[in-house]
């Protein structure tokens, strides 16, 4: 009797699963996407609007971080990946020439410094503070340099309990590359990249939201996230200064400033003539109204491919590009500079089928 | 008709097994030796394919991995001696505290405090604590657990701070938050083995202490508790091996700092906290490190596990007499 059931059990599961499979797969032209994180929140309201508007078209984007994305677009398992570090030069020579890569500047985000103190007032950070910081030299609210940048905020005589990533990130990629550009002593001590050896004291959170609780929770605390999620859940930004000597808050605009300084190389994609080369970082932006830490967030696609997929990641791009970029200022990302949309609308062109 | 008058009965109920019952007896064997056969398959082939992917990071890192104390991505130097140290010192402290508690609770349920059906919720409430997802338990330990003790830590701190297990402040995330909910975590594996371990104990074991004259916690402490000792220590066993795995919780709580400190209060590390944080972003060369931290965890636990068989034994033999 038990059996029987069973049986009957398993046969009508069977039967419909072999009818939701056979949906899924008569559906539409998917594209697969995997990578960073960081502009997750952005690129997932892309694929979901886009594929809204397009009928029998569906872009799916997985936050697996920048490193497994770059893992599967070099194992060919996805139609494209995302990655806040690019991909370095031994990466690209990983990809199956057949395929082929172009490296696509997407978006832009900026990375800020949170804290807990009393009242949250508005805090500005001259750079050897900052740095005194981070390196862990500095360690009570009550220094000297702090009071002096801040002569109206009366500051608790609190440790600094400094929150980092625990877990290996494009955020921390950024950042680091800030403090490692305007600081030997941070480059030899700490270093730079996706996860540093960070002083010991300070205390390691997992993702943005971790870091973020953390903060929160903890007086006197101070650390890093993503302006974007800052942004959207209202915690106090350090006005930070930056290589001209001005103290500039974070936001659109002063982001605008720090990615117009960008210049791209003027050399091709190593093993892809003709495929320009569109990695750039701001490390230490130049101009006077420019936020320090910021930074492009890319797109790795194939140049090769069935026509049917190039003509929807073209169009997905294409998408990003104009609408997407409204979005961005929405959810709290910097919109591409328009010499760069430019320079990617022509990429762009190279996403196309196989030979 | 002068043959066998009980043919008809032999036939039917005491007869030799017949070819049916063989093949069903047969099958089942089969079955039952392929399930256990397929347990042991599945964890050699995991310690197999964990072995095949960190066998690079061995072979260059040698055991210096499992001594040296730094993780270090960009200099590729990597040491677990912190992350082992925080793992065994936050599973012991978990277990201290969720052993007590647990096996409390436990002679709480059985020993004739309740009444029966008002035991039976209690227990069920208990157990529910198990079903409560790790991730929760950090959030809990961030919003409330960790404001909760910060008054009382600093106060310890500030007070006994000479004394090294209070020699740090505590600023948020450490030791003591990520062992308090680890404890909590292991509570009702521990309460609920323990509370079976005591209803084995044949009434007539009690009626006999109670017969000699013993008082009521006489007969707890000095003949229950003995009689029921391999099951208990056999449900410390198991709550010990679950605090050594935890991970969401630990990674939200404990701090994931790289240092060795016996302070309560300060940051630390677990490796399965280290293996969480770091797998999904790591390079080739860091993934075979942590296919290398892996191997630790799991030789930590068959050693923990084979040490508690051990324990087990001799207690069995001491106050079970067998």
């Amino acid at each position: 009797m038990t059996l029987l059931h069973a049986l009957k059990t398993a046969a009508l599961a069977g039967c419909l699963s072999t009818f939701a499979f056979s949906a899924a797969v008569s559906a539409d032209t998917t594209v697969n996407g995997s990578g960073a994180s960081f502009p997750f929140p952005l690129y997932a309201k892309w694929a979901k609007d886009f594929s809204k508007q397009n009928k029998g078209v569906r872009v799916q984007y997985q936050a697996v971080g920048s490193g497994a994305g770059i893992q599967a677009f070099i194992a060919e398992t996805v139609d494209f990946a995302a990655s806040d570090a690019a991909m370095n030069d031994d990466e690209i020579s990983k990809v199956p020439t057949e395929k082929g890569v172009v490296l696509l500047p997407m978006t832009a985000g900026e990375v800020v410094l949170s804290y807990n103190l009393p009242g949250n007032p508005e805090l500005k950070l001259p750079r050897d503070v900052f740095i005194d910081i981070f390196t862990g030299k500095l360690d009570t609210w009550s220094d000297e340099r702090i009071a002096k940048a801040n002569p109206d905020v009366k500051f608790p005589d609190d440790k600094i309990t400094v929150v980092r990533r625990s877990d290996s990130s494009g955020t921390t990629y950024v950042f680091t590359g800030h403090l490692a550009a305007i600081s030997d002593e941070f480059k030899s001590q700490v270093g730079h990249g996706k996860s540093v050896n960070w002083p010991k004291r300070f205390v390691g959170a997992p993702k943005n939201d971790g870091v973020a609780a953390m903060i929160k929770q903890t007086p006197g605390a101070i650390g890093y996230i993503e302006y974007g999620y800052a942004e959207a859940t209202r915690q106090p930004m350090a006005i930070l200064q930056n290589k001209a000597g001005h103290f500039v808050k974070p936001g659109e605009d002063s982001g605008k400033a720090a990615l117009a300084s960008a210049e791209f190389p003027t050399t091709d994609l190593p093993g892809y003539p003709g495929t320009p080369d569109l990695r750039v970082w701001v490390d230490d932006p130049e101009g006077e109204q420019a936020y320090p830490i910021a930074t492009f967030t890319w797109m790795l696609m194939y140049q090769h491919q069935d026509e049917e997929n190039a003509k929807v990641l073209r169009d997905f791009i294409e998408y990003g590009l104009t609408e997407g970029q409204k979005d961005a200022t929405k959810m709290g990302f910097i919109p591409l500079p328009e010499n760069v949309k430019a320079k990617v609308e022509e990429a762009m062109k190279l996403v196309g089928s196989s030979k | 008709m002068a043959s066998n008058p009980f043919a008809h009965v032999v036939t039917k109920v005491s007869g030799p097994p017949s070819a049916v019952d063989y093949g069903a007896d047969k099958l089942l064997r089969g079955v039952v030796w392929g399930a256990a056969a397929v347990i042991l398959l599945l964890v050699a082939y995991i310690v197999f394919e964990l072995g095949r992917q960190a066998f690079p990071a061995m072979l260059e890192f040698g055991p210096e991995f499992i001594y040296s104390t730094t993780w270090d991505v960009q200099a590729k130097q990597f040491g677990i001696l912190p992350e082992i140290w925080g793992t065994l010192y936050s599973s012991l402290l978990a277990l201290l505290l969720g052993g007590i508690l647990g096996v409390a609770i436990a002679i709480f349920l059985t020993q004739d405090f309740l009444d029966h059906r008002v035991s039976n919720v209690f227990r069920t409430i208990v157990e529910m604590l198990a079903a409560i997802p790790s991730v929760v338990y950090g959030l809990w330990g961030i919003y409330v657990l960790i404001p909760l003790i910060r008054p009382g830590a600093n106060w310890l701190h500030d007070t006994l701070g000479w004394f090294p297990f209070f020699g740090t402040s505590l600023s948020g995330p450490g030791m003591a938050p990520a062992a308090l909910v680890l404890a909590v975590m292991i509570l009702p594996t521990v309460a609920a083995i323990s509370v079976d371990a005591f209803k084995r104990v044949p009434y007539k074991v009690k009626e006999a202490a109670y017969g000699m004259g013993t008082t009521r916690w006489e007969a707890i402490l000095k003949v229950m508790l003995p009689s029921a000792s391999s099951g208990i220590l056999a449900a410390l066993v198991l709550g010990f091996g679950r605090a050594l795995g935890e991970t969401m919780a630990l990674a939200m709580l404990i701090g994931n700092s790289n240092q060795i400190s016996l302070s309560l209060f300060a940051p630390a590390n677990t490796l399965a906290s280290l293996l969480a944080s770091s797998f999904p972003e790591a390079g080739p060369i860091e993934v075979q490190a942590l296919m290398y931290a892996a191997i630790a965890l799991l030789a930590i636990t068959l050693l923990v596990n084979i040490f508690g068989l051990w324990i087990m034994k001799a207690a069995t033999r001491k106050f079970e007499g067998k």
